[in-house]
């Protein structure tokens, strides 16, 4: 009925498909390298979520008010839905699930810096919504037109949710800065820990950058570190002045010609030693990950058990 | 690679990984957004069984009004057409033009056609 395709006419196909900017689905044919820089992307988003709840849930039972307590917890299940968004796109890459788990609680594959760095006051609750969730809507946007199918309709439910999550945070720290002077310093203090490591989300400089040019050639990439990094600056700058709090940055200067703002470099040294697993929180962020699944498995093992015994007791009837 | 006939598993998943070697069985979920529209399909999750397939599917997928009603099903139990480039399944619908509307020319001023 069918002829077999030759490699040569199979790329040929899928460069079409890129080529027309329509979507990869999950049974066309695909590059190895596509399949494997996917699944390594999707994998690390993913964990980067799943880590994500816990410097928030740090919080969770400290937050000031029942409303704050509630919103906080709405946003920490966001966290771990987008985690299960992710993972469900990599399974349709012929990954699975319960081995990413252990390649993440190995240290095998990594996920996002900005979560290796503590929460010291609940004033960095706000800044993580507005300044640390504000960098990930940046990155994600793009990513809800990436070419591989399941992943880009994963992001725009996730950005969709985003945007709670940085208007929840910005309005937490506009109530701060309504309140007293050491409120202001709060949320001033948590603005400056957490403003550069924002900065650093978007990844190493361009020129440091050497799967950028393969990943937009293949469309899972729309924009480079630098420009999306650009961007995140244009846009924060006018918030903290709304907000009444100084960024960090004394080479932080509009300029008129460029027509965006200019700024000084993030420190890549840290950003490489974070990486590395020497941030202030990597062991302990890994750790914690680490016990809940273990403590975990006598659940997922008791309803597996249930299951059985249903089926068993289901087919037992039918009999 | 080549395949020409159906294989199970679901439209999502590639070749090779139709049984899940996670020891909770894959679903893939449907919502219906609202009444009047068709269940659509919105991702995939691991569950015991049915019934908790169901209420990780409401956790997960409509925590947001998103639904009024879920489906799940086992991913296994999908039957699914082979991908586009591998054969001419779906041929047959774009050499029959007479099946469009825009095949038949009717004068302008014939009204309500």
């Amino acid at each position: 009925m069918t002829a077999t395709l030759s490699d040569e006419q199979l790329q040929q196909h899928f460069d079409a498909t890129i080529e027309r900017d329509q979507r990869i689905e999950p049974r066309d044919w695909m590059p190895e390298g596509y399949r494997k820089t996917l699944v390594r992307q999707i994998a690390q988003h993913a964990h980067s979520e799943i880590i994500g709840m816990q410097p928030e849930g740090n919080w969770l039972t400290r937050a000031p008010s029942l409303r704050r307590k509630a919103i906080l917890l709405a946003k920490v299940q966001d966290e771990a839905g987008h985690g299960l968004y992710l993972y469900s796109a990599t399974e349709t890459l012929g990954a699975d699930r319960d081995d990413l788990t252990g390649k993440l609680v190995g240290g095998r594959q990594k996920y996002s810096s900005i979560f290796n760095y503590p929460t010291l006051n609940f004033a960095d609750i706000g800044v993580i919504g507005w300044l640390v969730d504000g960098a990930a809507i940046v990155n994600q946007v793009p990513l809800c037109r990436c070419s591989y199918g399941p992943y880009a309709r994963a992001m725009i439910r996730i950005c969709k949710e985003e945007s709670f999550h940085q208007r929840q945070g910005y309005e937490l720290l506009m109530t701060m800065m309504r309140g007293t002077d050491e409120q202001r310093e709060m949320v001033q203090d948590a603005t400056d820990r957490w403003w550069w490591p924002s900065l650093m989300m978007f990844g190493p400089p361009d020129g440091d950058s050497p799967n950028t040019q393969q990943s937009m050639a293949w469309g899972i990439k729309r924009h480079t570190n630098d420009e999306l990094r650009q961007k995140f600056v244009d846009m924060t700058v006018p918030q903290a002045e709304a907000l009444g709090v100084s960024l960090p940055d004394s080479g932080l200067v509009w300029n008129p010609e460029r027509g965006h703002y200019d700024f000084s470099e993030p420190d890549w040294s840290e950003f490489k030693q974070v990486i590395g697993g020497n941030g202030p929180c990597n062991a302990q962020r890994l750790e914690r990950r680490r016990a809940a699944h273990e403590d975990g498995q006598w659940v997922r093992d008791a309803a597996a058990a249930h299951a059985a015994k249903e089926n068993a007791r289901k087919e037992g009837a039918a009999a | 690679m080549s395949q020409d006939r159906p294989t199970t598993g679901t439209g999502d998943a590639p070749p090779g990984s139709e049984t899940p070697r996670s020891s909770w069985p894959l679903y893939e979920v449907f919502v219906r957004g609202k009444r009047g529209l068709n269940h659509v399909h919105v991702g995939s999750l691991h569950a015991a069984d049915e019934e908790m397939a169901l209420h990780n599917a409401r956790n997960l997928y409509t925590r947001r009004n998103e639904g009024v009603s879920i489906w799940v099903v086992r991913a296994e139990h999908i039957t699914a057409s082979s991908p586009d480039e591998k054969d001419s399944f779906f041929a047959p619908s774009a050499d029959k033009v007479y099946r469009h509307p825009t095949f038949y020319s009717i004068p302008d001023d014939v009204p309500h056609m």
